[in-house]
């Protein structure tokens, strides 16, 4: 194994084993991201107006709220996938590995204050009945 | 080894080691508007969802940033929410085409030079429409 160039370095070493997984779920989510981000343009769109009721009656509903955490599901998962990309493309050595953490605490911390802040509007819209 | 790494060695699409042209241009705009979706976006996005399960008060809040008090947008209203939904349809549009290419289609040079301006035509119009709606489309009824 060479110490030079960095197809020297990796020569014979096989494949990392992960593209694959990665590349097809970065497609996969690019699919169901498509219909559910879809979806909520033209909900969105469509409500008839955007005060704080009128959005939280929309999105108690199962209806909503059920395809509203997919679409954060899916969208949070596919970005987490695509900003690892650009993290690999750009930066190197210990960077890499910081930026790498801090995206999947980004990642893991956003998607859950988004899904508890659904399902709490939803489940209080749901006793209010 | 990872520190033997001769950083002199180009490694990735850095932009100036790329002639300009449609394609190459529809491929850093999908990296620039996707990252800026899924950061600003998310930021945004979670931050409305948080103060509207907050109550009143901090929706209240929440929508001061963005509009004026007739309840029409600010500058900030309008630089994000078109900035974010021309990003969101350049991406959507960008990337159906992209699912074209891993399925090996649409290589050939004219092709794939006309679909890359056509992401960007279909872009603009569906951020207009969208918009023309919003503002327009509920006063009539």
């Amino acid at each position: 194994m060479g110490n030079g160039t960095s197809i020297g370095r990796v020569r014979g070493l096989g494949s990392a084993k992960e593209g694959a997984h990665h590349w097809w779920h970065q497609r996969l989510t690019a699919g169901s991201n498509l219909i559910l981000t879809l979806w909520f343009v033209l909900s969105i769109a469509l409500l008839p107006a955007y005060d704080f009721e009128t959005i939280r009656q929309w999105m108690g509903q199962t209806q909503v709220a059920v395809p509203l955490i997919l679409l954060v599901v899916s969208t949070f998962y596919h970005f987490r996938l695509g900003l690892q990309v650009v993290i690999e493309d750009y930066q190197h050595d210990e960077t890499h590995i910081v930026l790498m953490v801090a995206l999947n605490f980004f990642t893991l911390a956003a998607g859950t204050l988004a899904i508890f802040s659904i399902l709490k509007i939803a489940i209080l819209a749901g006793a209010a009945l | 080894m990872a520190n033997v790494r001769n950083t002199a060695r180009p490694t990735s699409p850095h932009l100036s080691i790329w002639k300009w042209g449609p394609s190459m241009a529809v491929s850093i705009t999908h990296r620039v508007t996707g990252s800026g979706m899924a950061t600003v976006g998310t930021i945004l996005f979670v931050w409305w969802l948080v103060a509207l399960a907050s109550g009143q008060a901090s929706y209240a809040a929440f929508l001061d940033l963005f509009t004026v008090k007739s309840g029409a947008l600010n500058i900030a209203g309008y630089v994000f929410g078109i900035g974010l939904t021309l990003s969101f349809f350049q991406h959507m549009a960008s990337g159906v085409r992209h699912l074209f290419l891993d399925q090996g289609a649409n290589f050939e040079l004219k092709g794939n030079k006309t679909t890359a301006l056509l992401t960007y035509a279909v872009a603009i119009i569906l951020t207009a429409a969208f918009w023309a709606f919003i503002i327009w489309g509920k006063t009539n009824g």
